[in-house]
């Protein structure tokens, strides 16, 4: 990382941009031109809060864990939010500003997110944060964007019951995850009974009360709800628990390393998910968490989330050609990892729209920016900094991946204080 | 040496007590901006625990990997009482239940529990941050140092002891916050400690704090019992069939650490904002104990320099090398072990402490041995 201080490097290089523009696409050149001449707004006017813009670069700030228990789950946000600062700076940046960005790790420490988060906006005065992950760590760090002004794009699916000037929830909240999937299992599987369980903390107890809330409303029923501590390894009794009380569906909310064993042991006792009796639904394995649990042991399985990397599209094609060609053939691409490479990218439509950096006129101008290039296809801000987003199911198969079996036709509404769900 | 009745401080000592003062009370504010400075005032927390280990360890022998648990009571206490004045029925308003911390209303509880209740009041909640931790380190010690468990064993059982209470802690989650903690503190009394102004005000209030602390913990060390505590560490029988009455003394000085790590629990809340339980743990408490190791598990100054070295070098290297910094931190502490054993204050007083008592004009080695750190065994 290195900042130019040269003073002229601007002019120099705008109109270095000009003649190549010039040169290779003569076709676009009557469109280029305009467009490259008004990439330069001079710094004074679109940065008058005083964040690290210069001339030439935008410093924004990653904050991740990249050390530490949840270091698996963050290292493929922090290579997406990597992958599309790059692009952005092949395409020449966001208001002809080279994006900078400045990494601290957060190491899986609460307060050490809000330290760093401190450090970035304080110190670094940062345009923007790409980070977080866990609840906890959002939590931690979001009285410090509050007090001092700064933008974090939140990539991770959450439980909702939260709307904070300062953050763009670029995951799913709870409903939008769960009301899709519940209504599916429903309606093309017949599910008539549900057993809820899930890792004790605040994300899996909020969603399964509005999961219980969405299935008591269509007269189903619920047959069993149950949380085992984070990192809980011994599921016997509760698989036998689902064995007698023959549920049709298990919806399972198990979070990180306890995955492994739950899904083994699952296996072990004999229930075979591709049987489908019981069927079972998840909203917290993406294609990351199955590398750890092995796909042979989670075939058959459903999972409710708004991508998957085996998305047909063109967007996506490109997008998981892109990753693989900057990180390694060997990675996968979950659900958060998409979300989190949206963010840069909505970031730089937000900037443009405002024509500032300026925090507060970036916060204005965020509802209704639309995104087509998304890998999951289209997004959109709402005016509650959640985005409008399509839920797929996909069938896990057993090479770790898995196919998208149904997608909802219409965006579903971002509602993080669902009226009735609480 | 016993014939002698210990001065309060050496003269040396008095020199080491200006320095800390002057860098702490003005150097540390003059060159540090606000952000920084309520980084050091973070750090400073943790030299409280790290005093009480000087004294529970360092001279009484008995190391406790469970300092993180006071620590932590020590700051949920502080934590509840901010919580409860954030949580007031205006600014919680689009709750499903106004009135109650946010986490309850997560976690669908309807109404304030019982024992939140007195943590409205704020000189109850003080008086809590010192007496809920004493009282638990009371019930601990008491269990232990009667039944004669001592060693590893004490050891073994302070670290279940804070593996249990982070359980607890986590799993009661409508009641304590659980992973998350008790976050977005604003205020104390109406006055905003997140500002720029109070957090300097805090940081005073902490170092000031840490001084006193620090005074005390001499006064404790050069009273007679702090020569009894030496002599249970290095010949804890020979004590004992002279007639005194081992176990409470060992309870005492327990109990004296674990108020020094509760008030620095309570700055740290105030400071940071927030309390979670990643401090109660095992990870924390050990830490802890690194702190005073590498200043020098004798020294009170050292415990201080040790704490501030540790933190800042924690700081720098993550923010220089975010991807290497714990291997960083790894060498850091394995150095220290292997070559300094008696750390910071170990290396000071063997090659720096002769030149300066020479120069405050006494030659006497005694002096040389500057604050405390004779060790009567050695």
């Amino acid at each position: 990382m290195t900042h130019s201080r040269s003073r002229g490097a601007g002019f120099r290089m705008s109109r270095r941009q000009l003649m190549a523009g010039i040169a290779s696409i003569s076709i676009l050149a009557s469109a280029g031109i305009p467009a490259l001449a008004q990439d330069k707004p001079p710094t004074s006017e679109i940065n008058t809060t005083g964040l690290a813009v210069t001339d030439d670069t935008v410093t924004v700030g990653i904050l991740h864990s990249i050390t530490g228990t949840m270091a698996i789950s963050e290292t493929g946000s922090v290579q997406a939010e990597k992958l599309a600062i790059e692009q952005i700076n092949a395409m020449g940046g966001v208001l002809g500003r080279k994006i900078e960005y400045i990494q601290e790790d957060g190491a899986s420490d609460w307060p050490t997110f809000a330290e760093k988060a401190k450090k970035l906006l304080v110190q670094d005065k940062v345009a923007s944060v790409f980070g977080c992950w866990t609840s906890a760590s959002r939590k931690a760090v979001l009285p410090v964007f509050e007090q001092y002004n700064g933008m974090l794009y939140y990539p991770t699916f959450y439980e909702g019951l939260e709307e904070s000037p300062n953050v763009i929830y670029t995951g799913q909240e709870a409903t939008q995850q769960i009301i899709a999937g519940i209504d599916w299992v429903a309606k093309e599987k017949g599910a008539k009974t549900f057993y809820l369980l899930g890792s004790d903390y605040i994300w899996p107890r909020t969603s399964n009360k509005i999961a219980r809330k969405h299935i008591e409303k269509l007269g189903l029923e619920v047959v069993g709800e149950e949380y085992y501590p984070l990192g809980h390894t011994q599921f016997n009794s509760v698989i036998n628990k689902i064995r007698l009380k023959k549920p049709d569906v298990i919806y399972a909310i198990v979070v990180g390393g306890s995955n492994v064993a739950f899904y083994k042991q699952l296996k072990a006792a004999g229930i075979d998910m591709t049987k489908e009796k019981p069927l079972l639904l998840t909203i917290s394995v993406t294609e990351d968490e199955i590398r750890g649990i092995g796909g042979e042991n989670i075939e058959g399985a459903y999972a409710a989330m708004k991508y998957f990397q085996s998305l047909d599209n063109e967007n996506n094609k490109e997008f998981v050609s892109e990753f693989k060609k900057m990180w390694g053939d060997d990675m996968v691409i979950g659900d958060v990892t998409q979300a989190a490479y949206l963010g840069p990218w909505l970031w730089k439509a937000a900037v443009e729209k405002a024509g500032s950096f300026d925090i507060d006129k970036v916060r204005e101008a965020s509802p209704d920016i639309e995104l087509d290039t998304a890998p999951e296809g289209y997004v959109k801000i709402h005016p509650n900094h959640h985005l409008w987003s399509k839920t797929r199911i996909g069938h896990a198969m057993p090479d770790g991946q898995y196919e998208v079996v149904y997608e909802t036709e219409e965006l579903m509404e971002p509602d993080p204080f669902p009226e009735g769900y609480q | 040496m016993n014939a002698m009745s210990n001065p309060f401080f050496t003269r040396s000592g008095w020199l080491y007590l200006a320095i800390l003062a002057a860098i702490l009370l003005v150097v540390f504010p003059l060159a540090l901006d606000p952000f920084r400075l309520n980084l050091v005032g973070k750090y400073l927390t943790y030299a409280f625990v790290a005093l009480g280990l000087v004294l529970c360890w360092g001279h009484g022998g008995i190391l406790s990997l469970g300092q993180g648990v006071f620590f932590g009571l020590g700051g949920y206490c502080m934590a509840m009482f901010l919580k409860l004045e954030a949580s007031s029925p205006e600014n919680t308003a689009i709750q499903s239940t106004p009135g109650i911390p946010d986490f309850m209303d997560w976690n669908q509880v309807t109404a304030l529990p019982w024992w939140w209740e007195p943590f409205r009041s704020l000189p109850f909640a003080l008086f809590a941050v010192i007496a809920v931790p004493v009282i638990f380190a009371f019930i601990i010690g008491f269990a232990m140092f009667t039944r004669r468990v001592g060693g590893v064993y004490f050891a073994i059982i302070t670290q279940a002891v804070a593996a249990i209470l982070t359980i607890l802690i986590i799993g009661q989650q409508g009641y304590t916050g659980g992973v998350n903690g008790i976050t977005d503190l604003r205020t104390l009394l109406g006055w905003d400690i997140r500002t720029n102004d109070a957090k300097t005000i805090l940081y005073f209030v902490c170092a000031g704090l840490l001084i006193a602390s620090l005074l005390l913990s001499q006064a404790v060390h050069v009273s007679k019992f702090g020569r009894l505590l030496i002599a249970i560490r290095d010949k804890e029988d020979r004590v004992r069939f002279s007639g005194y009455n081992v176990a409470a003394f060992k309870i005492f000085v327990f109990c004296f650490a674990a108020a020094l790590a509760a008030i620095g629990g309570a700055m740290f809340t105030l400071q940071v904002g927030f309390m979670s339980p990643s401090f109660v743990g095992i990870v924390p408490s050990i830490e802890m104990v690194i702190f005073a190791a590498v200043g020098g598990r004798l020294s009170l100054f050292g415990a201080i320099y040790g704490t501030l070295l540790v933190n800042y070098a924690k700081t720098s290297f993550s923010e220089s090398f975010p991807e290497l910094w714990l291997f960083a931190m790894g060498g850091l502490f394995i150095a220290v072990v292997m070559a300094f054993p008696d750390g910071i204050a170990g290396l000071y007083n063997r090659y720096l402490a002769p030149h300066i008592a020479r120069l405050l004009g006494t030659m006497r080695k005694r002096d040389a041995e500057g604050h405390s750190l004779a060790n009567p065994a050695e």
